[in-house]
């Protein structure tokens, strides 16, 4: 099986958690642009973080034979520094467009203040512009209220639900978010959001129609194997495997390839430049390979050479 | 003599459908003499969807029209892509100066394609000195792709950088796993200090219980001392058959006064290197991946 794992921040995770990554199946990530635990305080930090998005954490996913892309905005806490957002508002435009950005985000709101309204608006009349797909992160605090309102500011911008992915869903939100034609992320991640056997209950009652699994993980307690491990859990529930497809691959798939920066292709068929390139020999060409087995790496883990 | 911009603008041409080689046409006029840098941003931004990543096409008389109008110039191995990047760049023209600030503002929020694209380009920039602290800077990274877009079929290393700064590249090379033929100039760089960090290298992993490129012995053979040529000697008596052939070959390169002797002992590998049936580049084709 191949995994997808739409929302994950590779900046704050390790090779090893690559390397368990491609073994485990994922072969394509999102890495949405956030905050990284501590504020940052000029643009030049905000400039420096978005170029290691396009490029050395690519660099980096492509030695495991895994495709990175990112998308790229100015996340709601940070957007509260009123100075900092002017200014990185101003640099936007310079990375919207680049290769693999696949959506302006992950935007929205975390306090629901005036100035994450101003941003978050902002971010969509950019996003429209030149014609882009949306990630939104919803709050943790007044969560349903917060994620209506992202939908409602969505709409009156004039966005197509379905070119915009709600994330961080749970059972309050999850109803909502579908019946308006959003997509639907659910992310995997202990204790703050959603555990996978809960996320086993919401495919029972919701089935597999605009939804999606992702890790988010990040530099908290969080599992970068979390999108293969849940689709292992399902298949041991019982869950049908079109339905496990669908929201470990197909749909974070159909979702992000709306936007043209995306393709099936990228890691099936790679261009014989990123070849010669980014992707030596044929990591990436993992279908030949023969699985690594979890003992052997195990062992492998004792002799640092 | 065309310059390397039209010899670029007509490869495209050439192999472009119409609409996107209207839409690089449009976007060259745009940025030629514009007064902000904001179109060829995003511009250059947008070559990987309008142009796309195919591999440039080229002709053997393309290969020598490039090497005519710039000596050194090797756009075999190019994408389009790259080719595209850096002739908006060039069409963007301006001052020398106004050029290196530009480009320098564009490697600062380059995503990895442009990197390579504009490493790559090195060769044709206005007033090369200007350029050697970017591509020093270009050889610290520690994606392998940039390095060899700056290393290898690249005439820019050899011309411009010191002798510090050519060691430094030629070493990395093999510490990180790349290959040392494709570097342009290596014969005429070798130098004694160069010499001396290949064989401590080389000691360095005999000492950890690794291997050691082949390649490595073709930068110690024309300066090698006393100890350089005992090292030599042990890779002619213990290495493995492909080591044993790049030792033969330093031997016979090296002035040193042992050097004959020492490739005496094997009087078959002797022969080989003599007649010309082992040389580094049959070598290079037969073990060294392709880059």
């Amino acid at each position: 099986m191949t995994y997808i794992d739409p929302h994950i921040h590779m900046l704050a995770r390790t090779t090893a958690d690559y390397e368990a990554m491609a073994a485990a199946g994922v072969v394509a990530i999102i890495e949405p642009a956030f905050w990284i635990g501590q504020p940052r305080t000029s643009v030049g930090s905000y400039i420096d973080y978005l170029s290691t998005l396009v490029g050395w954490e690519r660099f980096r996913a492509a030695q495991f034979g895994i495709r990175h892309y990112c998308s790229i905005g100015l996340n709601s806490k940070e957007a509260n520094n009123e100075r900092l957002a002017e200014e990185v508002m101003q640099i936007l435009p310079r990375f919207l467009l680049k290769e693999g950005v696949v959506a302006v985000g992950e935007i929205g709101y975390d306090e629901q203040t005036p100035a994450e309204d101003k941003y978050f608006r902002a971010q969509l009349e950019l996003a429209k512009e030149l014609n882009m797909l949306v990630q939104i992160h919803t709050p943790h605090r007044d969560k349903k209220r917060g994620t209506s309102r992202s939908m409602d500011v969505c709409i009156e911008h004039k966005l197509a639900p379905d070119r915009v992915v709600v994330d961080h869903n749970n059972e309050e939100t999850a109803q909502e978010v579908l019946d308006r034609g959003f997509w639907a992320g659910f992310t995997i991640y202990p204790g703050t959001k959603m555990g996978n056997e809960r996320m086993v209950e919401i495919v029972r009652r919701y089935g597999s129609e605009h939804i999606f699994i992702n890790s988010s993980a990040d530099w908290g307690v969080s599992d970068p194997l979390a999108v293969p491990k849940t689709a292992q859990l399902m298949r041991e529930r019982g869950i049908a495997e079109e339905h496990i497809r669908r929201v470990t691959y197909e749909n974070a798939l159909k979702a992000f390839t709306a936007g043209g920066q995306m393709a099936e292709s990228d890691w099936l068929s790679p261009p014989a430049i990123d070849q010669r390139t980014l992707f030596e020999g044929n990591s990436v060409l993992r279908g030949g390979q023969e699985p690594r087995i979890e003992g052997k790496r195990t062992k492998e883990r004792m002799l640092i050479e | 003599m065309p310059t390397p911009a039209q010899l670029l603008q007509g490869w495209l041409r050439r192999q472009l459908p119409g609409d996107a080689a209207g839409w690089l046409e449009a976007q060259a006029a745009a940025v030629g003499g514009a007064e902000t840098d904001r179109a060829l941003f995003l511009a250059i931004s947008l070559v990987h969807r309008r142009i796309g990543k195919a591999d440039l096409a080229l002709s053997a008389a393309d290969i020598a029209a490039a090497e005519a109008t710039r000596p050194g110039w090797r756009p075999a191995g190019w994408s389009l892509d790259q080719a595209a990047r850096i002739f908006l760049l060039l069409a963007a023209g301006g001052s020398p100066t106004r050029f290196a600030e530009r480009l320098e503002q564009m490697f600062a929020t380059a995503d990895v394609g442009e990197l390579i694209a504009f490493y790559r380009g090195l060769p044709l920039y206005p007033e090369q000195p200007r350029y050697v602290q970017r591509a020093g800077e270009g050889l610290r990274t520690n994606m392998k792709a940039v390095f060899e877009a700056v290393a290898h079929n690249n005439p820019y290393p050899a011309e411009q950088f010191d002798e510090h700064r050519w060691n430094q590249m030629v070493v990395k090379a093999l510490f990180i796993g790349s290959t040392l033929y494709p570097i342009e100039g290596l014969e005429r760089r070798w130098n004694p200090d160069l010499t001396h960090m290949l064989c401590d290298y080389a000691h360095e992993r005999w000492a950890a219980g690794r291997t050691v490129s082949y390649e490595l012995w073709r930068g110690v053979g024309p300066h090698a001392d006393k100890a350089a040529v005992d090292d030599l000697a042990r890779v002619l008596d213990n290495g493995g058959p492909v080591e044993r052939q790049a030792a033969a070959l330093a031997l016979r390169e090296s002035p040193h006064r042992d050097a004959a002797s020492i490739l005496g002992r094997d009087p078959d590998l002797a022969a080989a290197v003599h007649g010309g049936r082992i040389s580094w580049d049959a070598l290079a084709a037969k073990h060294s991946a392709p880059t």
